[in-house]
């Protein structure tokens, strides 16, 4: 069943577009779950372009578009453009503070027309081309520092630019590009002091710092007197075991603190706490005093959402209640259910099973993603390839596990799922451009 | 170059396969194992509504409806959809400014937020509903939602069919939760009393409601509904149109009225004064009739019918005969030497209307001419029966007699708040009197003073004993339950049980005090009871009262009191009436009687008789210490108010009406008390318990 452009379907990885097929599909699904009222005319909607899923439809008619013409186009173009490309993401971005449109406390969407655009969406596009051609530029070491330290700038220069915006969740979006630069060589100590740092943010979350300082402290010491034998071999050693102690209950004491009284915002660091239900200690004196508000806020606020998301899901049990009997997505009780939320309805509609074969969907479209990278002779297409999964990864991630309360409320969109046209288009170029690539893998050695 | 890392894709591949085994045991456990989020998910969308169903109706004996539902118009409004009206005109509409309007609407918001519809203005007139039915469309949010009411299409019967009310705390907490919040409740009379007949089924309706409380649809095609079971309804005893008779004769007077079925016990008519017009506590001036009823210290709620509390007097004379004739200290021809006043204890009373010509020479004789030294004699002979060896003894088989015609116990009517009356354990005595006592102590109670207090009910059924000669059904309204259940039926077994008192008498005995109670209708007091072709029995009572008001004790009028059955054979219709603070039984209670008796039995009023119904129905008997009475609990109120709120407008209004004149000592200061709990101490202090001389 392939389609009729036989020059352009030569080497093209239908696996993925079959994927990528299904998943739209279940988005549209979904959002028609999520919107549809009793009694709407759905045929007359759905022409008419008034209701989300109708919306939604054409926007999958669009990125089909989108996706052929670039099916049709030359793969060198992407290598060639990436820089320019870059740039004009970065024009983009910049355009967003004179231009943007006050839509509910974000400043990262220009309005045109009927239709809203969000530049932070699909630069991350022009950003994974453009990291994949630092990387795969003839004349560099990436074993160098600097070429590292170049790499991370390149990268997190529109991160910047969207927490400008206070886009923060698209912001940390960026980060999973560094899953590309492991992939490229990054040391393998980098992932290591991340894994590290995060655990030790975790636990001075939940530990009270005193006793956390007096376990650090006792975990050194017993370390120290563990190794003491080793001391005069190994020069230095010592230094390392205090040097890491230091910075740990440092870390620890000062800069956890620092970071959620004066970096983050307030509301970022209620839905950290929220995650691991309990109070937020940071809370300002003048919060307190309005205790009683804030509790009433805490219903209706991130906690709410996470609560009444976790009904919705937990309620669909093994095999869902269908898609239409989702009482918690039906009627409204799950908030942002067509964008943020929009996994409720899978989980709420079609149960563990429906839940299961989605993730199934997105396991294999990862998969397929590592398994295309890893057979491209040019380091471009594979470092594009390696782009694509790391951004699909963190959105289905962090997306998914915010709405089973795994992780703190992020607002970025599931992939092919969550309600929007600028998401919708971005993932299929994406996915549609890695497919270009991929047919061509043979014809050129970059 | 691109093998160069290439052992990192497998760590890539793990990273992405031990995160999503995470999520998936994450989901397994949240949507698996878990099983709380159903439930959850329920509580959150779905609601049950409850369907009330129709309460029964209640009909009278020819099956004429009495008590039934009818509907009236709640304006819902729900604030958010309101936009764009003219307020002004609805204010006019509704005959309310729009400051009104404006705080009406912001408390339906704070109540009920602005998506759910809320009560706006509650059960709208008639005119009112129609007013704004025409204009519905002008005003989008607000709307009329139907509300079954009761109604009473007879406009009588207040205090024998009840009212419903909204059900308050301590009924939920007694009916262990079955009741909710908002449900309604019998809450006195007949509504009260077969509330579980009359209530019906609850049906539920399992509605889909969003996540602003509004409901969107059915829960599963409504397959989960139960539907509601509508009220069973009564038949009753009652006639209506001798009941309407009865309430408009009973008009601005105080007391209490009871004509009951002597064959069956049936209530035929029950009437208490003062009345009200069991209409006004439905509908739209419900809560408002209601508030200033219970305030009202001539207790328009309280049914005096069975809770009145009255000295029976010479009333009681027929009883006293029968119990001495039970007992056998007496034949029917026993006689005594009265001569103007009873002279066996020595002090001279009770002194007796009559003096000599052998007015009380036979039973008959002593019954008709109302002989108090017969009957206090009468009564001694009784108690100091040998047999007993004592005075105490003797006094407790007399008060078991008591007991068995029902006085000094409650009969048992199906109707909540029955008095038991009073007749005296010999505690009291002995306690009163050091514990040496005589008959000589309480020889009254053989003309049925001293301590003892019957209420009408009681009287009448011990009409109903005297002409059923020895037997009698506990008094009661309901004659049917349509559909009896096996509980209904352990509900009114009671009333089908016929209990037999004073076995052993002779017929003759009987004879003799019907016969005596015939005499006085025919010569005596009772002539005012005479209708042509029916021979009415009846006995005349008149007790004095009075009542300690700013501190001084003050002689009311006597009370009125007037027993009777008819016809003398197979009597079809026993009666008591007693009317306070009236004067001679023979001037108010008698003519009542007899135009009950005369609607019953002939269906119709003669000439002489609509006469005198239009005479005593236009009658104000009302005692007038009633006033000062409400003048000084409104007082005592207003205080109390203000020692709450220390808010003096209300205290201003009130003193402002009272008598200057008045010594400020005689009010006492306010003590913590209910709103309703004066009422109690009032009835105990004033009125209705027909105070005796001390």
């Amino acid at each position: 069943m392939r389609p009729q452009q036989g020059t352009i379907s030569k080497g093209v990885d239908w696996g993925l577009f079959w994927i990528l097929l299904a998943l739209s599909t279940i988005g549209l699904l979904a959002i028609f779950a999520a919107t549809y009222k009793e009694g709407d005319p759905i045929i007359a909607s759905w022409i008419g372009f008034k209701t989300d899923y109708s919306k939604q439809f054409y926007f999958f008619l669009f990125s089909l578009l989108i996706g052929f013409v670039v099916l049709l186009a030359d793969s060198k173009f992407f290598p060639a453009t990436a820089n320019l490309g870059y740039a004009l993401g970065i024009m983009f971005l910049f355009l967003v503070f004179p231009f943007h449109s006050r839509i509910k406390g974000t400043e990262s969407i220009i309005r045109i027309g009927a239709f809203n655009f969000q530049p932070a969406e699909f630069v991350k596009i022009f950003v994974a081309l453009a990291l994949a051609k630092y990387l795969s530029l003839p004349e560099l070491d990436f074993r160098q520092t600097r070429s590292q330290l170049r790499a991370a700038v390149l990268v997190l220069f529109p991160a910047l630019l969207c927490i400008l915006q206070s886009e923060t969740g698209l912001a940390l979006v960026y980060t999973s590009f560094f899953l590309v630069m492991y992939r490229e060589g990054l040391p393998a100590s980098i992932p290591v002091i991340v894994i590290a740092a995060v655990i030790l943010v975790v636990t001075s979350i939940l530990v009270p710092p005193n006793l956390l300082a007096i376990l650090l402290t006792a975990a050194a010491l017993i370390v120290l007197y563990a190794l003491r034998r080793s001391f005069k071999r190994h020069r230095g050693l010592f230094t390392t075991i205090v040097l890491i102690w230091v910075i740990a209950v440092g870390v620890q004491r000062f800069v956890v603190p620092f970071l959620f009284k004066s970096v983050l915002q307030k509301h970022q660091v209620e839905r950290i706490y929220d995650l691991f239900g309990k109070d937020n200690p940071y809370r300002q004196a003048s919060d307190s005093a309005r205790a009683a508000v804030d509790q009433k806020k805490k219903e209706t606020g991130t906690s709410y959402n996470v609560r009444q998301s976790k009904i919705a899901i937990g309620s669909g049990r093994f095999l869902g209640k269908g898609l239409l009997s989702a009482t918690q997505t039906r009627y409204d009780f799950v908030p942002e259910q067509r964008t943020d939320f929009i996994f409720c309805t899978v989980g709420e509609g079609f149960g563990f099973v429906g839940s299961l074969l989605l993730l199934g969907l997105y396991l294999l479209l990862l998969m397929r993603t590592v398994t295309i990278a890893e057979r491209q002779r040019s380091t471009f297409s594979r470092a594009y390839a390696y782009g694509v999964m790391a951004v699909i990864f963190f959105h289905v991630v962090v997306n998914i596990g915010m709405t089973i309360g795994l992780m703190p409320v992020i607002g970025i969109p599931l992939p092919f799922i969550s309600y929007g046209g600028t998401s919708l288009v971005t993932f299929s170029l994406l996915i549609f451009i890695l497919m270009r690539l991929d047919a061509d893998r043979k014809m050129v050695l970059r | 170059m691109s093998v160069y890392h290439q052992a990192r894709s497998r760590s890539i591949q793990l990273l992405l396969l031990v995160v999503f085994l995470v999520i998936i045991l994450r989901l397994f456990y949240l949507q698996v194992i878990d099983g709380r989020y159903r439930q959850l998910a329920m509580d959150n969308a779905v609601y049950a509504k409850v369907i009330f169903p129709e309460r029964g109706i209640v009909y009278d004996r020819k099956g004429r409806a009495i008590l039934t539902n009818t509907i009236a118009y709640d304006l819902m409004v729900t604030p958010a959809e309101v936009r764009g009206i003219d307020t002004l005109e609805l204010c006019r509409l509704l005959e309310m400014d729009t400051g009104e309007f404006r705080k009406r609407l912001v408390d339906a918001i704070v109540k009920n937020t602005s998506v759910r519809p809320s009560v706006f203005r509650g059960l709208l007139t008639k005119e009112l509903q129609a007013r704004f039915e025409e204009n519905a469309w002008k005003f989008p949010g607000f709307n009329l939602v139907e509300r079954p009411l009761r109604a009473y299409p007879y406009e009588a019967g207040a205090h024998i069919l009840g009212y419903v009310r909204e059900v308050d705390p301590k009924d939920i907490e007694r009916s262990k939760n079955f009741y909710r919040q908002g449900d309604y409740i019998g809450k006195t009379g007949l509504e009260s009393f077969y509330e579980k007949v009359l209530m019906g089924q609850r049906g539920v309706q399992y509605m889909i409601k969003d996540n602003k409380n509004r409901l969107v649809g059915r829960y599963e095609n409504g397959d989960f509904d139960t539907a509601s079971l509508a009220g069973r309804s009564l038949r009753t005893y009652l006639d209506i149109e001798l009941q309407q008779l009865a309430e408009q004769l009973m008009n601005n007077k105080v007391g209490g009225l009871v004509a009951l079925d002597p064959q069956t016990g049936g209530i035929l008519a029950m009437v208490s004064g003062p009345n009200y017009n069991p209409n006004d506590l439905t509908g739209p001036g419900g809560s408002s009739n209601y508030g200033k009823m219970v305030l009202d210290v001539t207790g328009p709620m309280l049914n005096r019918a069975i809770a009145g509390r009255y000295e029976p007097g010479s009333t009681f004379k027929p009883l006293g005969g029968l119990v001495a004739l039970g007992e056998g200290v007496i034949n029917a021809n026993f006689g005594y030497p009265c001569g103007g006043q009873y002279n066996a204890c020595g002090h001279g009373k009770p002194a007796c209307t009559h003096a000599g010509g052998g007015h009380a020479a036979n039973l008959r004789l002593a019954i008709a001419n109302s002989c108090n030294s017969y009957f206090a004699h009468v009564y001694r002979m009784t108690v100091d029966q040998s047999k007993y060896r004592s005075v105490k003894n003797g006094y407790l088989h007399w008060k078991d007699y008591m007991n068995a015609f029902g006085l000094g116990v409650k009969l048992g009517v199906d109707l909540p708040g029955e008095s038991a009356g009073n007749i005296p354990d010999t505690s009291v005595y002995n306690r009163e009197n050091d514990n040496r006592w005589t008959s000589c102590t309480n020889l009254t109670l053989g003309i049925g003073q001293d301590k003892m207090l019957t209420t009408p009910l009681q009287m009448a059924n011990a009409m109903a004993i005297i002409c059923n000669r020895g037997y009698y059904y506990t008094p009661h309204l309901v004659e049917k339950i349509e559909g009896e259940s096996e509980q209904d039926t352990a509900l009114i077994n009671p009333y089908r049980r016929r209990h037999k008192v004073l076995t052993g008498i002779p017929d003759t005995a009987f004879r003799a005090v019907i016969e005596g109670m015939s005499d006085v209708v025919k010569m005596g007091t009772a002539r005012v009871a005479q209708i042509p072709g029916i021979e009415v029995c009846a006995k005349t009572g008149t007790a004095e009262n009075y009542t300690i008001l700013d501190g001084r004790r003050i002689k009311l009028p006597n009370n009125s009191m007037f027993v009777c059955f008819a016809p003398k054979e197979k009597p079809k219709i026993a009666i008591a009436v007693f009317v306070q603070n009236a004067g001679f039984g023979a001037t108010w209670a008698g003519p009542i009687s007899r135009m009950m008796i005369e609607k019953y039995l002939n269906d119709t009023l003669s000439a002489r008789s609509r006469a005198d119904s239009a005479r005593i129905a236009a009658a104000n008997l009302m005692p007038a210490y009633f006033k000062r009475l409400q003048q000084k609990e409104d007082s005592l109120r207003a205080r109390q108010w203000f020692k709450l709120t220390r808010d003096s407008s209300y205290l201003k209004r009130i003193t402002h009406r009272s008598d200057p004149t008045t010594p400020r000592r005689s009010v006492p200061v306010p003590t913590e008390r209910r709103s309703t709990a004066w009422m109690g101490e009032s009835r105990k202090k004033f009125g209705w318990e027909a105070d005796r001389p001390a």
